[in-house]
């Protein structure tokens, strides 16, 4: 069953089409990726997801809603959670608070409530700060909650980032590059985590990815953007051997050579990743 | 040449040119000559005196402390000796040239009067006394570098609060003699009819410097002893201080006379405005520099709604109109919240800049002059009652702003830590983040509009209620801008930075009246000071504390278990 469906959503700035009519359709409790040269549009299209740019032609379909004229914290409350290509934590904010605010939508506190501090206003504080301190630990930061989200190391920002996503208790995870600038031994444990994700939470979830050994190994369909448009949708191993996608990659005329180990080292990881799935 | 500026002997010489320019700069203003009126201790020094033995004192110690401790004794000695004499120098050549060339077209403070003051009275002859003076004065500093801290931190308080005494002299023997009996008596031994008595000057260099030797003395086994103590009785030590702090405001204004109680009060009214504008610049992010709007408003509806006046609509008692009045303010809050909804940063502040300026410019209308007043305002608002009690003068209003203030500040901390107070927090450090958080960017900015602008209505509300009567000029930009600096300045976001803020800003100018030409000369060089020297504020809150210090913060957070170790809560 398809929990997000997009039909022929389009957005333009000024003259330049950065999604142009994408069909796009990703099922309940599926790990999927959308990969594609720098400017393909993959980030304008979570973009349009999440609210952020409001998709100027077509619908998008979250969950049986349709969401495409929704504002982001609608969107957010309906059950979409995103984290950002690059990191975008409330630096002046400890990580605790930062997991916080992801509850935001969960807690109904009003100002008067917290002025007075009514019985129900502290009990929900307790139960918020208690979530926050359970989602701490589900990504492995026990014990930095007090630290200021800028002095985080980077890896630990990334998972911070995921945690606070996951506060907002999400159907549907948007991971945009979430192993951007971590090292082959940080991008498998990232990999783990988020099979766990799915596994273990039943999280539904979308990537970006520019990894290509982290994108073979996670996902069960990958789709293809190239100008705005889809080029290539199916499992990883269809998505290797497509030769417009070698061709957008690697240029007109490459898909003859294509060197072996581009190829090789995902698909040594690739039954993993079906065996998961 | 990169090597010559590497020397300690060349940036004593800087720190001499500096504090000679500053020296230089004092005489040349005037406040020299006018400080000179005005005798710290009586016939012996004058506050201008002070100010040019400090900037040479302050070129040695500065010289000497930069020179450090590695070095010997000697080395030391002699960058005290050239920075206080370069200091002297400058001072020197003013004389010099001063009584070569007539200066007085372009500086009229160069006169001989002040020529005979920096020369000790030797007129153009003795223009080499500032130069010797000064390397005097330099020697002396770098030998109190040279003392132990042990001695030094007393002997320097205890000046300091000869200083401070001397400065408020006037305040504090008005205040005694307003009791006749020991009280006067004291008065009269302390101060003299200009500044401190011989005797007095000694007593407080005595208590200042002996309390300050007592402190460091037994301030470990004070600490220690508070902390080996049962709970239950650092519960009731908590408790009686609380209690005496209670019992210190409350007799406060009763013992300190009506214009210390004014001061007080304006300071609550500004600390009132700047909690308000803390929650919308300092926790949402959100740039108000019109913020004398709402403080306008609410004024004018206690106006309107309390004066038997001719302007008066419903003679009604001040309990019934204040609330009127921040429930205005409130409302006006999401008015002008509004139209700004979608701008940003400093485009906000330009924005919002125009409408402290339009509710300034109609009520000093004359459209509206039938109902406002026009410029003439709105006068006889009758002071608030409680019970039989007539809070008739400012040490009345007194427990309305400080009680006001403290409500406003207990509401304001509750706040901070609430779902709303982080929601704030989220949009002044990513809109767009927060959004996406599930956090409602209009209704989440627009209670910031509302709340900022309710308090500062109870500002205007206590305003209205201590001057009896409402003008439009009252309601400046100044206002406005001085809000925003008492917020950097006490540092932004910070609840009790709020109150330092408006202390430093708004008390001390008030208290230091006699000097009002230079007072915000004075104001202008502590703001670029602080800036310089204290970008976070006097008592920032701990993120933005962090945020600007990161080297130091760095240093205590390398071992990143010792800082997660206090559990998450």
């Amino acid at each position: 069953m398809a929990i997000l469906t997009a039909k022929k959503v389009t957005k333009r700035f000024g003259g330049l089409v950065a999604v142009n009519a994408l069909d796009f359709t990703l099922e309940k409790q599926a790990i999927a990726s959308i990969i594609g040269p720098n400017g393909a549009g993959k980030t304008t299209f979570f973009n349009c997801i999440t609210g952020f740019n409001q998709a100027d032609e077509g619908e998008i379909i979250f969950d049986g809603v349709p969401i495409h004229r929704l504002r982001p914290d609608k969107i957010s409350h309906l059950g979409i959670s995103r984290t950002y290509q690059n990191i975008r934590l409330f630096p002046n904010m400890t990580a605790l608070e930062n997991i916080m605010v992801g509850l935001h939508a969960h807690l109904h506190a009003t100002w008067i409530g917290a002025v007075v501090r009514t019985p129900a206003t502290r009990a929900e504080e307790e139960r918020a700060h208690e979530e926050a301190r359970r989602l701490l630990r589900f990504v492995g930061l026990q014990g930095k909650g007090d630290v200021l989200a800028r002095n985080l190391p980077y890896g630990d920002q990334r998972r911070l980032e995921i945690a606070r996503a996951l506060a907002n208790k999400p159907k549907l995870l948007l991971l945009d590059e979430p192993t951007a600038g971590m090292n082959p031994t940080e991008s498998e444990e990232m990999v783990a985590f988020i099979r766990r994700l799915r596994d273990e939470l039943g999280i539904t979830i979308l990537l970006i990815e520019h990894h290509m050994r982290v994108v073979m190994s996670i996902s069960e369909r990958i789709t293809v953007l190239d100008y705005g448009e889809k080029i290539a949708e199916g499992t990883p191993r269809e998505i290797q051997t497509n030769p417009r996608v070698i061709e957008a990659y690697l240029g007109r005329g490459s898909a003859a050579d294509i060197p072996e180990q581009a190829v090789r080292p995902s698909v040594s990881t690739l039954p993993a990743s079906s065996a998961a799935g | 040449m990169s090597e010559l500026r590497q020397l300690p002997l060349w940036q004593s010489v800087k720190i001499g040119l500096l504090g000679g320019a500053v020296a230089l700069y004092l005489c040349l203003i005037g406040m020299i000559e006018v400080f000179g009126r005005s005798d710290i201790i009586e016939r012996v020094i004058s506050l201008g005196q002070v100010l040019l033995l400090l900037s040479g004192l302050g070129a040695g110690y500065l010289a000497a402390r930069r020179v450090g401790e590695p070095t010997d004794a000697l080395t030391i000695l002699s960058n005290g000796v050239v920075a206080g004499g370069i200091t002297g120098g400058l001072l020197t050549g003013l004389v010099i040239i001063g009584s070569m060339v007539n200066l007085r077209a372009v500086f009229i403070n160069a006169s001989p009067a002040l020529y005979t003051a920096l020369t000790l009275g030797a007129g153009p002859n003795g223009a080499w006394i500032p130069l010797v003076g000064g390397a005097a004065l330099g020697l002396l500093a770098a030998l109190f570098y040279l003392l132990p801290p042990r001695v030094r931190q007393p002997l320097m308080n205890g000046l300091l609060g000869v200083l401070l005494a001397g400065l408020f002299a006037g305040l504090l023997r008005v205040i005694l003699a307003a009791r006749p009996g020991w009280s006067a008596e004291l008065g009269r031994f302390l101060f003299a009819s200009e500044g401190l008595t011989l005797a007095g000057a000694s007593l407080f260099f005595i208590l200042a410097g002996g309390l300050t030797l007592l402190w460091s003395q037994s301030q470990a086994t004070v600490r220690e002893r508070i902390t080996r103590l049962p709970e239950a009785q650092r519960k009731t030590l908590r408790w009686t201080m609380l209690g005496l702090a209670v019992i210190l405001i409350l007799i406060l204004p009763q013992v300190s006379g009506a214009f210390i109680a004014q001061v007080i009060v304006l300071v609550g009214i500004f600390a009132l405005m700047g909690l308000g504008l803390n929650i919308t610049l300092g926790m949402a992010g959100l740039f108000d520099l019109g913020f004398v709007a709402f403080f306008a408003i609410s004024a004018y509806t206690v106006g309107l709604l309390t004066s038997t006046g001719e302007h008066g609509i419903a003679q009604w008692s001040w309990w019934a109109a204040a609330p009127v009045g921040v429930l205005l303010a409130m409302i006006a809050g999401a008015f002008f919240g509004l139209p700004v909804l979608g701008i940003r940063g400093d485009y906000l502040a330009i924005a919002t800049l125009g409408f402290g300026e339009i509710v300034r410019l109609l009520v000093g209308s004359d459209f509206l002059r039938p109902w406002l007043g026009g410029s003439f305002g709105i006068l006889a608002i009758p002071k608030p009652w409680i019970g039989n009690l007539e809070l008739a003068g400012p040490q009345q209003i007194y427990y309305l702003a400080v009680f006001g203030a403290m409500l406003v500040a207990f509401v304001a901390v509750r706040l901070r830590d609430s779902r709303l107070g982080r929601a704030w927090m989220a949009i002044r450090e990513d809109e767009d983040v927060a959004e996406a958080l599930g956090v409602n960017l209009v209704q989440t900015k627009l209670l910031a509009y509302m709340l900022g602008g309710a308090f500062a209505g109870l500002g205007g509300a206590i305003f209205a209620a201590l001057v009896g009567s409402i003008f439009p000029h009252s309601m400046n930009l100044l206002v406005s801008v001085n809000v925003v600096a008492l917020l950097i300045v006490g540092g932004m976001g910070s609840i009790p930075g709020v109150i330092v803020g408006a202390l430093a800003l708004i008390g001390l100018p008030e208290l230091f009246r006699e000097f009002a030409e230079y007072r915000y000369l004075l104001y202008g060089v502590a703001l670029i000071v602080m800036m310089l020297a204290k970008p976070e504020g006097l008592w920032p809150s701990a993120a933005i504390r962090r945020e600007l210090h990161t080297e130091e913060i760095n240093e205590v957070e390398t071992n990143p278990d010792s800082s997660g170790a206090v559990p998450a809560s």
